[in-house]
């Protein structure tokens, strides 16, 4: 690390096919941290940069079962302790009359922490990304293929991390300034 | 935009997948298939002798049909959908909806039992026509003498069988003949017709479950009843294609055309049809215990008591909560043997969902605590379902019979082996179907 007010090095591809040859060759050279912006999902891009997968699906089941945990408790507590009421001879607490609303709060506190562990984990909402200082990277919703690798990354090296972008078909490589 | 004819048309499967070989072998599988059938039709013979009879029979056919049935909707829904990922298993699924032919051959029992004295529906065919007075009179019955009576029962047995029949060969035959022609308008033409196919398969199959699992406590009603067999059905038949798939593929045959992704993408739509299928069963029972009307509640009287409250209690456990934490996770579905393993079991607790519909009320007297009978909400009232687990669970045991697993695994078999005759006779995948190669190289994100 030669600047430290580096983010990292960008590299523009033309082809869906070029990114993920490129992502191969980048993750045998032995960088990690690394990331590909596509216009549309690559099939095994995934892979070929060795990403890890997301922890995601464990938070959504914790606050799922948080749900149903909440959602009992709370019918237990108004239906059978705090204001006991007797609807049609059914018990105060009884287990039939509760799923519908368990259900619904499971859904809800999954669906919830899905969207916003989501936002968390990509560090979202944020005004800006460094990447967005590449001078195409606008094209990155329509044709061409981005692939960064960054400044935190331990093999990374001003200057012979552009050289290698270029090396495997990178075209407009580009350090981009935090 | 010069696109020719020839142009449009598939490439070939060379082209597509070099591995795959498009049929069977001359004279392969034929032992498994002569097997399954010879062996299937052995076990359903002597549960029909030994077991609980008609009953017994009545299960498996209504286990198996399920299957069959939910095997015509799984192609008409790819066609609908104009699906991609499903093409190179579809074929599998209209070989299965071809055995329909073979089932009404099949149901041919179920119509002696229905002829018979002490047969399955006799609590309706022996009281529909009584005349107000007449000695057994039930004014309930008689109400809907319009619809439960012999001749139209034997009408609407037709019309379900010309339906299911006409339309399985429909899909099958002309995916056939894509493989000859590889010609994209047949593709659109069944996209066509399945709008219409899908509103008489959910019709007929609706009638088809009130016809023979309903009627069988002709006072009991429920709306939502023809869903529940659907969910379990379509569950079964998700279930029951991965374990064909898996067996093909153990002999060789699919290779990549069937992988792991396909087999990911049946593990989820069986997960979520055996949610469904709670969800359904849930559904109804909440509003009649909500209600609590005594000729709605009648019908769960006779599932509370002799054991059958605890057969209740395994499906709420086996057919929801074990499946559902099992399943839920990508990499069991997505797992060579876990996925098969919960597979077998939801096959099995299919069983017992039909042996809980059907044998309680066959069993026990036919009519559920309504009118001048009302032995099963007394029993229930004065505390019989609150026996415990295990003692519902072996008085479960004392009146079930080996023949209500055994004639449903022996006509699964029957089936299978049928399925097998028909898969040796046409391509394994539909060869020129379009959307055949976007099928194999389909991947989940």
């Amino acid at each position: 690390m030669t600047n430290t007010n580096n983010w990292g090095a960008v590299a523009e591809f033309d082809s869906a096919a070029a990114i993920y040859q490129a992502c191969e060759k980048v993750t045998a050279e032995g960088y990690t941290r690394t990331d590909a912006h596509t216009p549309f999902p690559v099939h095994g891009i995934d892979k070929a940069l060795r990403q890890s997968e997301s922890g995601l699906g464990w938070l959504v089941v914790c606050f799922g079962l948080a749900g149903i945990l909440l959602a009992q408790g709370m019918m237990y507590w108004m239906n059978a302790v705090d204001y006991p009421i007797w609807v049609s001879g059914k018990q105060p607490y009884a287990w039939p009359s509760t799923i519908p609303i368990t259900f619904e709060l499971m859904i809800l506190l999954s669906g919830l922490s899905a969207v916003f562990g989501m936002f968390a984990l990509n560090r979202l909402p944020r005004l800006h990304h460094p990447i967005f200082s590449h001078s195409s990277i606008h094209r990155v919703t329509d044709d061409r293929f981005f692939l960064s690798i960054e400044a935190t990354d331990p093999k990374f090296d001003s200057t012979a991390t552009p050289k290698f972008l270029e090396s495997i078909g990178g075209s407009n490589v580009e350090i981009l300034e935090d | 935009m010069t696109a020719t004819a020839t142009q449009t048309t598939a490439r070939s499967l060379q082209q597509i997948a070099p591995h795959v070989t498009s049929k069977v072998k001359d004279g392969d599988l034929v032992k498994a298939q002569m097997g399954l059938i010879v062996v299937g039709a052995a076990l359903t013979i002597a549960g029909f002798f030994t077991g609980h009879g008609d009953l017994s029979y009545l299960v498996g056919y209504m286990g198996v049909l399920g299957i069959c049935l939910c095997a015509l909707f799984f192609t008409m829904l790819q066609h609908i959908t104009r699906a991609g990922w499903s093409v190179s298993v579809r074929r599998l699924s209209e070989n299965i909806a071809g055995t329909l032919p073979f089932m009404l051959l099949l149901f041919i029992p179920i119509i002696v039992s229905f002829s018979s004295d002490h047969g399955i529906y006799s609590h309706w065919t022996e009281k529909w026509n009584l005349t107000e007075g007449a000695e057994g009179y039930d004014p309930v019955i008689a109400g809907k003498s319009g619809y439960l009576n012999p001749t139209f029962f034997f009408i609407r047995v037709v019309i379900y069988f010309a339906i299911w029949i006409g339309l399985a060969t429909f899909f099958r035959r002309n995916s056939i003949k894509q493989d000859e022609t590889g010609d994209p308008a047949l593709s659109m033409k069944m996209s066509r017709i399945a709008a219409p196919g899908l509103l008489l398969f959910s019709l007929s199959i609706t009638f088809a479950a009130f016809d023979w699992i309903m009627s069988i406590d002709p006072h009991w009603f429920s709306t939502i009843f023809g869903i529940t067999y659907f969910a379990g059905g379509f569950m079964s038949f998700l279930a029951f294609t991965i374990l064909m798939c898996k067996w093909l593929n153990s002999k060789g045959y699919y290779k990549e055309a069937v992988n792991t992704e396909h087999y990911h993408d049946l593990g989820k739509l069986m997960f979520s049809f055996m949610v469904f299928w709670t969800y359904t069963n849930f559904s109804q029972y909440m509003l009649i215990w909500y209600a609590n009307l005594p000729e709605e509640t009648g019908w769960f009287a006779h599932r509370a008591i002799h054991g059958w409250g605890a057969v209740g209690a395994m499906l709420i456990i086996g057919h929801f909560f074990f499946p559902f934490i099992f399943l839920l996770s990508r990499n069991v579905k997505r797992h060579s043997v876990l996925l098969p393993v919960g597979a077998i079991a939801m096959l099995l607790v299919h069983c017992l969902d039909m042996q809980f519909l059907i044998l309680p009320s066959g069993m026990h007297g036919h009519v559920a605590g309504h009118g001048g009978d009302g032995g099963a909400v007394a029993a229930v009232a004065d505390g019989a379902a609150h026996d415990g687990f295990s003692e519902q669970l072996s008085a479960y045991f004392g009146t079930i019979s080996w023949a209500d697993y055994g004639c449903f695994i022996g006509l699964l078999m029957v089936m299978a082996g049928l399925t097998l005759l028909n898969v040796r006779r046409c391509n394994l995948i539909p060869l020129r179907d379009p959307r055949l190669s976007e099928s194999i190289n389909f991947e989940n994100f």
